[in-house]
């Protein structure tokens, strides 16, 4: 038999009551917001709702991958293509920026760690510069400083003679222009690099039972490269190259780079990609040398006496282990890029929060709609990768002993 | 049986041999150069080592080609090629080429330092009035002192300097900062303090069971909302004091100023709030837990410019009708929800490393939930994760960056201001004061990193034994 006051001292009904005063807490505070936020609304005279998604939208959008996909024109498309091309181009210049950093990152984690001082100072250098200066600064670096100092649109710097020059206005490059047919080809690229994983997987395990070995890297690199070669010679040639045009002759005005010639990549984006790019190539830098560093001695030692050499060592024997320790935090990088590539808002590259949450909502005035539907995006993004992480723990768990 | 030496043979060496210097390839500057720099690329026994020698000799003489001449760019840039003074007061025209009108010689690239000098105190306090500038460099004195005092480990009392750092210092920075003379009314507080002077002494005579066995059971809570309250009160009656100083809007605040404030604010304020989510992620309270998660998961998910857009765009509408913060404050807000997103999971790492039978020491003598968290487990956790919550405040230092971005004139957002005054317009106006503004951001975080560093040494040192 217990008295009332008695319930104090169990345990389990003092954390039941703390939990639903939390929960009160919750509800109350959720009551008090929205109903603070339906007041101003209704004070602002606005109501809640989607239906601008099916608007159109009424400002023009630099030219990038995500206007050409999504065929975008002012006055006939909608808010809700604005959205969709904010988001191509955030993962547009998040998957570039992951691929430079990764491989700049390694390769600056592995300089670092070189017995050849010049080497080793260069990469200490670069990544204490790099990782102090915050980022935004380095954006308004490359952008304001280096990419406004190009020749203007009448002049250009060429990189390659007819193919590929830059100015103020951007790079220009010869673009694919695919014709018919080239569907094949990329079909058939498609199928020679799973053939490629296949002949590497089928090298592996007749290594495990005849250790006889099979020079399966360079076999796969063949077959894609000469396959694709063949299939592509065999179409006749189904892909076209736009070539850039220049002009510096002829009428002032109509010199410059000529419009719909080749493929122009917009200087904000170059600006934002180099920024990220080598601002998280100095945090993954770091990452993987610790990682390496993180492997004791005694493996290579081991693997010395072994017979096995350096490089092989490296590649069989350290950093299969060192992966363990790299992967997770490397993860978090990637997040952290694409969580700073929504810098791009300071000079207007049209991502996600620069013409979503930033010129659409100026335009259609939804606060909360709009910056709910932006936060989705990138939350969708860190828990996918917070389940990647948690599945590559797990993977990781079940190898050690 | 004789020995070798008294035989008097002729072969025999009869003194030491002399001490021959070592190899040159293992001591002094040859044998750095060589164990450092040559040894990688003089393997030529065979074909694959020679290859691999030369590559990385090409390398090597890439690389030192490429840094030397990025290493002279920037020093002539800053000094031999820099423009130091403008004595005729001409401005812009003193960082002009012969082309531009100017008098420095075609193709001039240096750093315009008269500019950044003239831009110095917009940089440094943004359009803080001039004649009250001693307020807010007492502020930063005091807190620097304040702040080297608690690092340096053999000064008395760095406990009592901390926690006034903590405490007091806030408060008189507030004060200064923003001139005090808030327009609260005296007798409203002063109902208040009242007030929370009776729940103090209702908490006390509950301790003591004068009030029956339920309340004396929650006495602890009772006498503490009874402090929460009192010392609200206190400092907001200090804060409407009229001490006399000019009251500043925070509008008129801008560069370091506000990167320091944002920054500092940002990490003091969320190391509580860090602490009750951390302590939330790892209670045994399910509802607690799944709050807590989603909350920290929430905030790092999103990027630091959508909080603080959401901050300005969409706080003022979840506030009653009236209520209105200023600009900082929102960005403050939102700054400080971020962070302590992030500082719980810094706090975290710390809880998580610390040994079970802590725990169970601590309950096995009898020690509440709370008295085992503040005595026994924070201190040690705290102590375990300075170098995280240094790395923490880094990261957010540099971050602060983005609160220009929606409108607040931070260092960076000062110095992308200056650049469009076109009294001053030249080809190097922009670059010179990201040059200089990079290098005070770089000597803050380079620091603070070195410091954090230095903490990590030390403590692993002492975990060690």
């Amino acid at each position: 038999m217990s008295r009332p006051s008695s319930l104090i001292y169990d345990r389990q009904a003092r954390s039941l009551v703390f939990q639903v005063l939390l929960i009160l807490a919750l509800v109350f505070g959720a009551w008090w917001l929205g109903s603070n936020t339906l007041v101003n609304l209704a004070a602002q005279g606005k109501t809640l709702g989607f239906g601008f998604l099916t608007q159109t939208s009424g400002f023009q959008i630099n030219a990038t991958l995500g206007t050409w996909l999504m065929e975008y024109n002012v006055g006939s498309s909608t808010y809700l293509d604005v959205y969709v091309i904010g988001i191509i181009n955030t993962f547009l210049v998040a998957a570039l920026g992951i691929i430079g950093a990764t491989i700049l990152g390694f390769t600056m984690g592995i300089m670092r760690l070189s017995k050849n001082f010049v080497i080793r100072s260069f990469a200490t250098v670069y990544v204490e510069v790099l990782r102090n200066i915050p980022l935004l600064l380095q954006l308004f670096f490359w952008y304001f400083a280096v990419l406004r100092s190009l020749p203007n649109r009448r002049g250009q710097i060429e990189i390659f003679e007819g193919a590929a020059g830059i100015n103020i206005t951007g790079l220009y490059l010869p673009a694919p222009l695919p014709q018919d047919g080239a569907g094949i080809v990329g079909v058939a690229f498609i199928v020679f690099v799973i053939a490629a994983f296949w002949i590497g997987s089928w090298a592996k395990k007749r290594q495990y039972e005849t250790g006889q070995r099979f020079p399966a890297f360079w076999a796969g690199v063949a077959i894609i490269f000469f396959g694709t070669a063949l299939v592509y010679f065999v179409m006749g040639q189904p892909i076209d190259w736009s070539f850039p045009v220049f002009k510096d002759t002829g009428p002032l005005l109509r010199r410059g780079f000529q419009i719909g010639n080749g493929m122009a990549i917009i200087p904000e984006f170059i600006a934002v990609w180099l920024a990220l790019t080598l601002y998280t190539a100095a945090f993954i830098a770091e990452i993987v040398r610790a990682g390496i560093l993180a492997i004791a001695k005694g493996q290579t030692e081991a693997s010395y006496s072994l017979g096995i050499r350096p490089g092989t060592t490296l590649r069989l024997v350290i950093i299969p282990q060192a992966l363990r320790v790299i992967i997770p935090p490397l993860t978090s990088q990637y997040l952290n890029l694409t969580k700073n590539s929504s810098l791009a808002v300071a000079i207007a590259y049209p991502e996600l929060v620069s013409i979503f949450a930033g010129t659409a909502l100026n335009q259609v005035g939804k606060e909360i709609e709009m910056i709910g539907m932006m936060m989705i995006v990138y939350l969708t993004f860190s828990l996918l990768t917070a389940a990647f992480m948690n599945w590559f723990n797990a993977r990781v768990k079940l190898v050690e002993r | 049986m004789a020995n070798a030496r008294d035989k008097n043979y002729e072969f025999v060496r009869r003194e030491d041999a002399p001490i021959l210097p070592p190899p040159a390839t293992e001591a002094g500057i040859t044998g750095w150069l060589w164990q450092n720099i040559f040894v990688s690329m003089a393997d030529y026994t065979s074909i694959g080592a020679g290859i691999r020698s030369l590559l990385m000799a090409i390398l090597s003489v890439l690389i030192l080609y490429f840094g030397g001449t990025q290493i002279y760019a920037l020093i002539d840039f800053t000094i031999f090629s820099a423009v130091f003074s403008d004595p005729e007061g001409i401005k812009r025209e003193a960082c002009w080429t012969v082309d531009q009108g100017g008098v420095l010689p075609s193709g001039w690239h240096g750093a315009c330092w008269p500019f950044v000098v003239a831009k110095q105190k917009f940089l440094l306090y943004g359009a803080y009035p001039a004649e009250d500038l001693w307020r807010v460099n007492l502020t930063g004195l005091v807190g620097l002192v304040g702040m080297v005092w608690v690092m340096i480990e053999k000064l008395p009392y760095r406990r009592e300097v901390g926690a006034a750092m903590l405490t007091l210092y806030p408060l008189m920075a507030f004060i200064l900062l923003t001139g005090g003379n808030s327009d609260a009314e005296f007798s409203n507080i002063g109902i208040w303090l009242v007030i929370g002077l009776a729940i103090i002494s209702a908490g006390r005579l509950g301790k003591r069971g004068f009030l029956g066995p339920t309340f004396a059971e929650f006495a602890t809570l009772i006498g503490f909302t009874g402090w929460v309250f009192l010392i609200f009160n206190a400092v907001r009656g200090v804060a409407a004091v009229d001490f006399g100083l000019e009251p500043i809007d925070t509008r008129d605040w801008g560069g370091l100023l506000i990167t320091l404030v944002v920054a500092i604010t940002g990490i003091v304020a969320s190391l509580p709030l860090g602490i009750i989510l951390a302590l939330g992620r790892r209670s045994e309270m399910p509802v607690a837990r799944l709050l807590s998660t989603i909350f920290i998961e929430f905030w790092r998910g999103i990027p630091l410019i959508t909080v603080l857009f959401m901050a300005s765009v969409m706080l003022p509408l979840f506030m009653p009708e009236g209520v209105n913060f200023d600009n900082l404050l929102r960005a403050l807000i939102g700054v400080m929800l971020f962070s302590a997103a992030y500082m719980a999971e810094v706090i975290r790492g710390g809880l998580q490393a610390i040994d079970k039978g802590q725990y169970e020491g601590a309950q096995a003598m009898g020690l509440s939930y709370w008295q085992t968290m503040r005595l026994v487990i924070l201190p040690q956790a705290l102590t375990h994760v300075i170098p995280g919550i240094v790395n923490t405040f880094i990261g957010l230092f540099k971050d602060t960056t983005l609160v220009s971005i929606v409108g607040i004139f931070d260092l960076l957002g000062a110095a992308q201001s200056t650049i469009a005054d076109p009294s001053w317009s030249s080809h190097v106006q922009a670059l010179s004061v990201y040059v200089y503004v990079a290098l005070l951001f770089f000597v803050f975080c380079f620091g603070m990193s070195r410091y954090s560093i230095y903490m990590e040494n030390k403590l692993s040192k002492s975990r060690s034994h």
